[in-house]
């Protein structure tokens, strides 16, 4: 079974514990500007958002790569960078349509989610539960319960 | 290890920026932050130095657990000599300028001199430098935050700064960071500005490593998460109300100083609490806080991040103040709110902001709009010399104009700027000045928990919660419960908390940790990061060690055992309500005992085999 980051925005508190979590599983220190999930602060509002990618199916940079560095790994449901073929052209960093695959100026190759191969160290790291790990095919499920709740309180109001 | 024994020295008369090795024999003695800091300060000053002058210095310091996966390991310290007190000054903060700084590769910044023109100082890496700040001076925090962010086209940066009252010499200015994170007591804003400094812009991309042991580390840090996530305080009370728990529970103990500390209960507690900031709001059925806010790395998360009531008569015709920002944590509640009488959620929450937009200490500014009003009720401060406006106990407009006055240096403004002592000596009425050494004391009356008297009378950067914050065993029961209405046995409790705390404030964590761990749960952490065997007794030692370091830079400051005293009022007046009711602050059977633990005389000098116990030359 595939699964998925699940991303909760209304639960993150923008401690970057998942930032740090994530630099420190790929690069052994830890370092947010390295972190392939990043929290987004947008002040004025009062809200934190991390975003991360996304995985998709059909994914732009894998299409865009011209020399296959970005590997489908159907089992997790992961795009991967494969580093010994990545040459750095960053041309997978412009097909993206959400910023989520990002070029290192460490390593001269591009970074990205992998899923940590199936042991995301943001979710296990995430002390309110923004980050999750779940089912691939029921991302929606604990959004669709909270819906579903709202019909009990509307049966108890007409009752 | 976990240090990066890396120092940044800037010498602003000079313009010279200097990398220079950190002294780790200094660092296995002081471990970081606020003691390590400290140490490089007493070492390089006069302590007789003008703390406005050139010759002090303003160092910015991380600790070893700054910048790592720790719960709470973001905190930096700034520690000057103070301008209010004249006293060491170690103000702490969190936001995410400390983990910043340690990711660029410093463990700290030591800054001298002044420079001779406005500047602010630019840090990539192992790249710094000095650039002009013609076009930032004269503007608030967030204004030069914007400024920068857009000059460097860097929304990563991190800024620190200082605002309008620091530069015209706000004796309580803070730093903020983060814009409305704040290094807030003592006065350390007034001090950068003193120097023509304007801010701190940093980006740090190296990452922060070279862990002694990793793995070990990393248990030892989820383990201590899982302490704070399952306490009722850190995993549950601070979320969800902040610091703003408190204003209900001091409240009905009878320890909420009221009307400038002339009562010790406030009608309109309830109205500015944390419970309150919960409530809708009639005008537009919002409540005050749109959500909590962690500092970087904390799982505790006690932020308040509040908005205003866009039809409130402070902001109605102010749309920039309509956004979010940094909301009332429990001191600023109080200080703004309970000890000038104002019980205006919305009023509170504005004055609030300006201390966030820029810099100031709320915990002064609201106690000397208190002293103000103090000194208007008995006659000694006419309206005409308070730009018209009566500062009447209770007017929330005095609070916001008093408030806007000192963040733009206007007007009676530059009088409320000096402080509560300054301002009521000014007036001709020195008592009315609820301060020890100058600085104003925070939320929690002596007379109803009586381990605070000494906790104030004793801090080395006056007046002072966050040293020995003994409301946790007198109200809390953490560690254990003791009576808040007695003396018996806060000496001893004084001088642990005092010490521990000390050691926690050293390490990069927050000291907030503590409602739930004790130092068993963070030596693991420490040691499993840095050199050297860290275990509770080395950090109690180290913790001490650093208390009595401060202690003898004060008295080499002239700041002596005389000045270990409370306001009259604490301990003449009785607590006219509530549990204390009939009490005062028995601070003088505390003082002596205390200073027998201490190992001081009975003037509170530390005597010859104390030095030499703790290696202090």
């Amino acid at each position: 079974m595939q699964k998925a980051l699940l991303i909760d925005p209304d639960k993150c508190t923008g401690c970057l514990q998942c930032e740090m979590a994530c630099s420190f599983e790929h690069e052994g220190r830890f370092n947010p500007s390295r972190s392939r999930i990043r929290v987004f602060t947008f002040h004025h509002e009062g809200c934190f958002v991390p975003y991360a990618c996304t995985q998709c199916a059909d994914a732009w940079c894998l299409q865009a790569c011209p020399v296959e560095a970005i590997v489908d790994d159907r089992t997790l449901g992961v795009k991967r960078v494969v580093d010994e073929r990545c040459v750095g052209c960053k041309v997978c960093t412009i097909a993206c349509p959400f910023g989520t695959i990002n070029y290192s100026q460490a390593s001269g190759k591009v970074i990205k989610c992998d899923l940590c191969g199936g042991d995301p160290a943001c979710a296990r790291a995430c002390p309110t539960t923004a980050i999750r790990y779940t089912d691939a095919d029921q991302t929606g499920y604990e959004k669709m319960r909270r819906w579903a709740a709202r019909s009990i309180t509307a049966a108890e109001a007409t009752a | 290890m976990a240090w990066t024994g890396k120092i940044l020295r800037v010498n602003l008369s000079e313009g010279t920026l200097v990398a220079e090795e950190l002294n780790r024999e200094w660092a296995d003695q002081y471990l970081g932050q606020r003691g390590l800091a400290t140490k490089y300060l007493v070492e390089e000053i006069a302590p007789d130095c003008d703390p406005l002058g050139p010759d002090n210095k303003l160092i910015l310091a991380t600790g070893p657990l700054t910048g790592t996966m720790a719960s709470t390991g973001g905190r930096y310290s700034v520690v000057t000599k103070g301008p209010l007190t004249g006293c060491v000054a170690c103000s702490n903060s969190g936001g995410f300028m400390g983990n910043e700084l340690k990711n660029a590769g410093w463990d700290m910044i030591i800054v001298e001199g002044r420079s001779p023109e406005p500047v602010y100082l630019y840090i990539e890496n192992e790249h710094a430098e000095l650039l002009p700040a013609d076009e930032i001076w004269g503007t608030s925090v967030w204004r030069t935050d914007e400024w920068l962010h857009n000059r460097h086209q860097d929304p990563l940066l991190r800024i620190a700064a200082v605002g309008r009252p620091a530069e015209k010499g706000c004796l309580y200015a803070a730093i903020i960071n983060d814009l409305h994170r704040a290094a807030g007591r003592s006065g350390v804003g007034a001090v950068m500005a003193s120097k023509n400094l304007k801010a701190v812009a940093v980006r740090g991309t190296l990452g922060v490593g070279n862990l002694k042991d990793p793995k070990r580390f990393i248990e030892a840090v989820d383990a201590a998460k899982r302490v704070l996530a399952n306490n009722a305080v850190t995993g549950q009370g601070l979320p969800t109300y902040g610091t703003q728990v408190l204003m209900n529970v001091i409240n009905e103990l009878g320890a909420l100083p009221t009307d400038n500390a002339r009562e010790v209960q406030f009608d309109g507690a309830h109205d500015i609490s944390g419970e309150a900031m919960h409530e809708p709001r009639p005008n537009d059925g919002k409540p005050n806080l749109v959500r909590n806010a962690g500092c970087f790395g904390c799982t505790i998360a006690c932020g308040r991040i509040s908005t205003i009531d866009k039809g409130h008569f402070t902001v109605s015709h102010k749309p920039e103040y309509w956004g979010a920002s940094g909301g009332l944590e429990y001191e600023a509640a109080w200080a703004l709110g309970a000890d000038t009488g104002v019980d205006d959620l919305d009023a509170l929450t504005y004055a609030n902001f300006l201390c966030n937009e820029d810099g100031m200490d709320p915990i002064s500014l609201g106690a000397t709009i208190a002293a103000a009003m103090e000194l208007t009720a008995c006659g000694a401060l006419a309206p005409e010399r308070t730009g018209g406006i009566e500062f009447r106990f209770g007017s929330a407009e005095a609070l916001v104009k008093g408030a806007e006055w000192v963040a733009r240096g206007e007007g009676f403004g530059l009088d409320l700027a000096l402080g509560s002592k300054r301002l009521c000596e000014k007036y001709g009425h020195p008592e009315l000045s609820m301060t020890v050494k100058g600085q104003e004391f925070p939320a929690y009356d002596p007379r109803g928990i009586q381990g605070m008297g000494l906790t104030y009378a004793t801090s080395n950067r006056g007046a002072c919660h966050l040293r020995s914050y003994t409301v946790a065993s007198e109200v809390l029961g953490i560690p254990e419960k003791t009576d808040p209405l007695t003396t018996d046995g806060k000496p001893a409790l004084v001088k642990a908390f005092q010490d521990a705390t000390a050691a926690v404030d050293s390490s990069g964590l927050c000291v907030f940790t503590t409602f739930a761990w004790t130092l068993e749960d963070i030596a693991p952490q420490i040691d499993a990061a840095c050199e050297g065997d860290w275990d509770v007794d080395k950090l109690l030692t180290v913790g001490e060690r650093i208390w009595n370091m401060e202690r003898d830079f004060n008295l080499r400051a002239g700041i002596g055992g005389d000045e270990d005293r409370l306001p009259e009022r604490l301990i003449k007046e009785a607590a006219k309500t509530g549990p204390a009711k009939g009490l005062v602050n028995g601070l003088d059977k505390m003082l002596p005992e205390y200073y027998e633990l201490r190992g001081w005389s009975a003037d509170g000098v530390p005597r010859a085999e104390t030095r030499a116990r703790l290696g202090l030359s």
